[in-house]
C-alpha cells in the first residue's frame, strides 16, 4: 500500500441527535506518523467525533474510511482490527483485572486461538500466550508499570491508570492511536511528562496519533497540526502558529468577538 | 523446552483422574457405614451441582451475563439423554448377555453418547438464548433466561413422548459416582483453562466493560454467545448424568428454584471464582441434609416440624450480609489462603468490592 495514503479519512461527517447537530460536515485526514491535536471548548463535539471514528456512533451523513476501507458497516471491534485503537476520557480500564491482563486484552486481536486450543493447551496456545505475555511485559516496561503487573488496575494511582490505558491501546498495535484527553485530571508536571511520553510513543511505534486535549498550550507544544471544533463545526485547521493567530479560535475560547478581545 | 506434547500430558491427567475416581468409588462402596446408599446419593448430587455451578460461573461469573436459566439447560440435557437411552440404547444393551464385558462397554459408551447428545442439544438452546443477550443486559437478560427456563419446563410438560406431567421413568441407572465426578473434574479443568486463555480474558473484558472490550477488538457478542454455549453444554451433560442416576425425571425437578439454587452457589462462592463455586456447591448440597438432625433438638411442643430450610435460608442471608462478595470474592481458594504473603509484597490489594458493579 502507498505509504503516504491517509490512515483515516473523514468526508462530510455529520451526526444529529434529534434536533441537535453534534458534529457537522467534518472533513479530515491523518497520515502515517502524524501527530494531530483536536481542540475545542466543552461540548464542541470532540468526543462524539472520536466515537464516530471508532464506530461507537454511526454518522448520520458522510463517510469515514480507515486504510481506504469505509467503516459505516463495521462494528467497533472490526475497526480496531483495521488499526485504530483508543483511550477514553473517563478511564475505562478493566478494573477487576490485573495490569498485565489489561494489556493482554489490548493485544486480543493478535493472539487469538480457538476455545478448543485453550482447553487442550495445544502448542498454538502456548506460542500465542508466551508471545502475548512477552509483548505485554515489554509495554509495561516502557510505561514503567512492570512492577505493578500483578496489581488490580483499580488499585493503581490515577496517573498510572491513564498511562495503563495508553499501554493497553498500544498492545493492539494500531496504526492510529486516538487519545481522548489523556492529561485530564493530571497535574502540570504529570501532564508535561505525559506529553513527552506521547511524543516518544509516536516515534518509537511509528504510529499516527490524534489527540483531544483541553489544554491549548500543551497541544501546541507537541502537535504538528491542530483542528479546532466549536459547536460541531470545524472552525480552523493549521499549524500551532496559525491556530494561535486565528481570530475564530480566539473568539471560541474567549467567548467574545476578536476585536473586543484585542482591546 | 521439555514440554510434553499436549495430548500426552492431558492423557496422563485423564488417566490419573480416572484412577483416582475408580479408587474412590471402590473405597466409598466398601466403607462400613450403614445407609451408604443415602450418603452416596448426596455425594453424587454434590458432583452434579459442582458441574452446574462451575458451568454457570462461566456465564455469570466470567462473562458477566446474569443467567437464571440453568435449570432449563439441565432439563434439556437430562430429558434428551434419557429419551435416547430409553428409546434406543437401553433395549439394545438389555439384549446383550447380562453382566458381560460386552454389555458393560455398550452401557458405558451409550451413557457417554447420551450425555454428549444431551449437552449438545442444551448448547444449541444456549446459543439461541445467548443471541438475544447481545441486546439485553443485566436484569433484562435475567428475566429472559428465567422465562426460557420456564418455557422449557412447560414444553416438557406438554410432550407426551417424554412422559409429560407423569415424568419419564424407566431410565437405567448407568450413571454413578465415577461418571459424575469425572464430568465435574473435566468441567473444572475446562473452566480453569478457559479463564486463563485469550478466550477467558475476552469473557472477563466483556464483564468488566463492554465498550472498552469492543474498543480492544473483542467481539463481545461472539464471546457472550460462546460463554452461553459452553456453560449450557456442561449443564446439559450434567443433566444427562443426573437422569441416569435418578432413574426418573419429572418437570417439577427443573422449576426455576433449581436455577436460583445454582445461582446461589455461584454467588456464595464468589462470582468468577471457580474454586468458590465448587466449595459453595458442596456446602449448599450438604446443608439441607446436614441440618436434618436439628429437628430432634426442638422442644416437644414443636415436634414433627422441620426447621431445616428456615435455618438454611437464614444461613444464606447471614453469609451474604457478612461477605457480599462471596466466600472467595473473585479470587481462587489458594489466592485467598496466601493473601497475607501477597499483600506484604505490595501486590494484589485485598479490597475486593461487591461482585455486582
Amino acid at each position: 500500500m502507498n505509504d503516504n495514503a491517509p490512515i483515516l479519512q473523514a468526508n462530510g461527517v455529520t451526526i444529529r441527535f434529534g434536533g441537535l447537530t453534534a458534529v457537522s460536515n467534518f472533513n479530515f485526514e491523518i497520515r502515517a506518523h502524524e501527530l494531530v491535536g483536536l481542540i475545542g471548548p466543552n461540548g464542541a463535539g470532540k468526543t462524539t467525533l472520536f466515537n464516530m471514528l471508532t464506530g461507537v456512533y454511526k454518522p448520520t451523513e458522510g463517510t469515514i474510511m480507515v486504510s481506504g476501507q469505509p467503516t459505516a458497516e463495521l462494528k467497533p471491534y472490526e475497526i480496531t482490527a483495521l488499526g485504530v485503537a483508543r483511550t477514553f476520557q473517563n478511564i475505562r480500564l478493566f478494573k477487576e483485572l490485573t495490569v498485565l491482563d489489561n494489556v493482554k486484552i489490548g493485544g486480543h486481536i493478535h493472539y487469538k486461538y480457538s476455545g478448543t486450543s485453550a482447553v487442550l493447551h495445544t502448542n498454538r496456545f502456548h506460542v500465542a500466550e508466551d508471545e502475548a505475555e512477552a509483548e505485554a511485559l515489554k509495554l509495561l516496561d516502557i510505561f514503567d508499570l512492570r512492577d505493578r503487573a500483578e496489581s488490580y488496575a483499580k488499585n493503581l494511582p490515577y496517573g498510572d491508570q491513564r498511562r495503563l490505558e495508553i499501554a493497553r491501546a498500544l498492545a493492539a498495535k494500531p496504526k492510529l492511536l486516538l487519545l481522548d484527553e489523556p492529561a485530564a485530571g493530571l497535574n502540570d508536571s504529570e501532564t508535561h511528562a505525559l506529553m513527552e511520553t506521547i511524543h516518544d510513543i509516536r516515534d518509537r511505534f511509528d504510529i499516527a496519533i490524534l489527540l483531544i486535549e483541553h489544554n491549548m498550550e500543551l497541544v501546541m507544544g507537541i502537535c504538528e497540526r491542530i483542528v479546532v471544533l466549536n459547536f460541531g463545526k470545524t472552525i480552523a485547521v493549521g499549524t500551532p502558529d496559525e491556530i494561535r493567530a486565528n481570530d475564530a479560535v480566539i473568539e471560541a475560547y474567549l467567548g467574545e468577538p476578536a476585536e473586543a478581545a484585542h482591546l | 523446552m521439555a514440554r510434553l506434547p499436549w495430548w500426552l500430558r492431558d492423557l496422563i491427567y485423564l488417566v490419573f483422574l480416572v484412577g483416582l475416581l475408580v479408587a474412590l468409588s471402590y473405597g466409598l462402596d466398601s466403607l462400613p457405614i450403614g445407609g451408604m446408599a443415602y450418603y452416596n446419593r448426596i455425594i453424587v448430587l454434590m458432583g452434579v451441582n459442582i458441574t452446574l455451578a462451575v458451568s454457570l460461573n462461566i456465564i455469570n461469573g466470567h462473562a458477566g451475563q446474569f443467567s437464571l436459566g440453568h435449570a432449563g439447560f439441565m432439563a434439556i440435557g437430562a430429558y434428551f439423554a434419557a429419551f435416547l437411552t430409553v428409546t434406543f440404547f437401553s433395549p439394545y444393551v438389555d439384549k446383550l448377555p447380562a453382566d458381560s464385558t460386552q454389555q458393560w462397554i455398550a452401557q458405558n459408551s451409550a451413557l457417554v453418547v447420551a450425555m454428549i447428545a444431551g449437552g449438545t442439544l442444551a448448547a444449541i438452546a444456549g446459543y439461541l438464548v445467548g443471541l438475544p443477550s447481545l441486546r439485553l443486559r443485566g436484569d433484562y437478560l435475567a428475566i429472559v433466561t428465567l422465562g426460557f427456563g420456564e418455557i422449557i419446563r412447560v414444553l416438557i410438560l406438554n410432550i407426551d413422548q417424554i412422559g409429560a406431567a407423569r415424568g419419564l421413568s424407566g431410565i437405567p441407572k448407568w450413571s454413578n459416582f465415577f461418571w459424575v465426578f469425572l464430568l465435574a473434574g473435566i468441567t473444572i479443568m475446562i473452566s480453569w483453562r478457559l479463564v486463563n486463555s485469550s478466550v477467558g480474558r475476552a469473557f472477563l473484558a466483556v464483564r468488566e466493560d463492554q465498550i472498552a472490550a469492543e474498543a480492544m477488538g473483542v467481539d463481545t457478542t461472539k464471546y457472550k454467545v460462546k460463554a452461553f454455549i459452553i456453560g449450557s453444554f456442561l449443564a446439559g451433560a450434567a443433566g444427562g448424568l443426573y437422569a441416569h442416576y435418578m432413574m426418573y425425571l419429572n418437570p417439577t425437578m427443573f422449576m426455576f428454584d433449581k436455577s436460583f439454587i445454582v445461582v446461589a452457589m455461584v454467588v456464595l462462592g464468589g462470582l468468577g471464582s471457580i474454586s468458590g463455586s465448587v466449595v459453595a456447591a458442596i456446602i449448599l448440597t450438604f446443608l439441607p441434609e446436614g441440618l436434618r438432625p436439628v429437628k430432634d433438638l426442638l422442644p416437644a411442643s414443636m415436634a414433627g416440624r422441620d426447621p431445616r430450610m428456615v435455618i438454611y435460608s437464614l444461613m444464606l442471608i447471614a453469609l451474604m450480609l457478612t461477605r457480599p462478595q462471596g466466600l472467595f470474592g473473585r479470587r481462587e481458594l489458594w489466592e485467598v489462603l496466601t493473601r497475607r504473603k501477597d499483600s506484604t509484597g505490595g501486590k494484589r490489594d485485598e479490597k475486593s468490592g461487591p461482585p455486582v458493579s
